[in-house]
């Protein structure tokens, strides 16, 4: 077969249904994955301010939260979004405080500020951070996100971000 | 290599036999209405591929199915084609499925010693029909809404059961989301599941008897019944 130049019949027949066969798999297999994985290549990322009301509302020195939702639409429903910020207020100025995202950065669990141990207490993986934001003990590799804050006409903002 | 590899598996799970039984036996020459089976079961794969496609978006539930099918449709990539193929291709099963049908009567090709294939063949008629009624009500508009009102009243007009056999296939006395629920459920699971065992013994039994060759139009002439 190999010694001869000329095709034969059947290896012809052969090849053709290959390719046909390879021509219609990937027709049909490329549609077929774009399908299945449709919502994962439609990224959805905002970024607006927060207004979290005025500054004399949040006391000095403890950090005080906020919760706020976002809602963004997937496939056809909408899913609504909790978040926390911590506004601490390290003095009486304006620019005296940092507010920190309340999501563990370990696996994402939310955390919470304890007067008792002075520390944002994660209860997923015992994750602690102090009042700065650092890691005290625990798995979190790093520190709690610092939103962006600004304040006008006496309201505090933070700038919040879709993960 | 590949020879080699063929050859291992074939000692051991017998694929030439299979190979030779099923795609190699000897068949009568006959014409294209015979190859009306292979189209119907072909068309049963594409209906279970697409079908299975489609439930990773489709929701059976009142609130949702209609606004899940709105999504397939525009924000899924080829959304549109995987259900237009499942739209069409349902119609296109039950005409193929029905024209074999007519092709196995008119040639006589239900006779002895064909006559559990016949029948297998008349519950998958009818398994087939029942996809295309259950099917219709999960787009949840207007269409299928007021479709299956009329088919389960219908159903409902047998003497003395008819409002027992409409409460049931309603899964109460309104077409509610109970309704779709069960629909739902015999669409994807009762009826494919009886289609595929009714499948398994229909291609058995023609695979073991073999098919009918196309009857002589002499041989009816002269004897007054068919081969």
């Amino acid at each position: 077969m190999a010694d001869s130049h000329e095709v034969k019949r059947r290896d012809f027949v052969n090849i053709v249904v290959v390719a046909l066969g390879t021509v219609i798999g990937l027709v049909i297999g490329i549609p077929a994955i774009g399908y299945l994985i449709a919502p994962a290549t439609k990224v959805q990322r905002e970024e607006a301010w927060i207004p979290l009301g005025p500054l004399e509302a949040y006391p000095l020195n403890i950090p005080t939260l906020f919760s706020y939702t976002r809602t963004r639409i997937n496939g056809w429903e909408k899913t609504v979004n909790s978040f926390g910020a911590y506004v601490w207020r390290h003095g009486g100025g304006e620019s005296e405080l940092t507010v920190y995202s309340n999501m563990c950065t370990h696996l994402s669990c939310r955390v919470t500020w304890r007067e008792d141990i002075t520390a944002y207490f994660c209860p997923c993986h015992d994750g602690r951070f102090n009042k700065e934001g650092e890691v005290i003990t625990g798995p979190p590799p790093e520190p709690l996100y610092e939103y962006e804050t600004k304040v006008e006409e006496e309201t505090l903002f933070i700038k919040h971000m879709d993960v | 290599m590949t020879v080699k590899v063929i050859t291992w598996l074939d000692e051991r799970l017998g694929l030439t036999t299979i190979y030779d039984l099923v795609l190699d036996r000897k068949v009568p020459k006959v014409n294209w209405w015979f190859t009306l089976g292979s189209a119907s079961l072909f068309l049963f794969v594409l209906q279970g591929v697409t079908g299975i496609f489609l439930s990773v978006y489709y929701v059976p539930s009142p609130g949702q199915a209609y606004n899940s099918i709105q999504y397939i449709m525009n924000g899924v990539t080829f959304g549109w084609l995987i259900r237009g193929i499942h739209s069409w291709g349902s119609s296109l099963m039950v005409i193929i499925v029905f024209i074999h049908m007519l092709r196995t009567f008119f040639m006589g090709a239900y006779k002895f010693p064909r006559e559990i294939t016949w029948l297998t063949g008349v519950f998958l008629l009818f398994a087939t029909l029942g996809m295309g009624f259950t099917g219709y009500l999960l787009p949840w508009n207007q269409r299928a809404f007021w479709a299956t009102t009329v088919g389960t009243e219908i159903a409902g007009t047998v003497p003395l059961i008819g409002d027992f056999i409409l409460r049931v296939l309603r899964g109460g006395s309104d077409l509610s989301a109970v309704t779709l629920a069960r629909f739902f459920s015999v669409h994807i699971w009762f009826l494919p599941v009886v289609i595929i065992a009714l499948i398994s013994v229909h291609m058995y039994l023609v695979v073991r008897l073999g098919i009918s060759s196309v009857p002589k139009e002499e041989e009816s002439e002269s004897s007054g019944e068919a081969a």
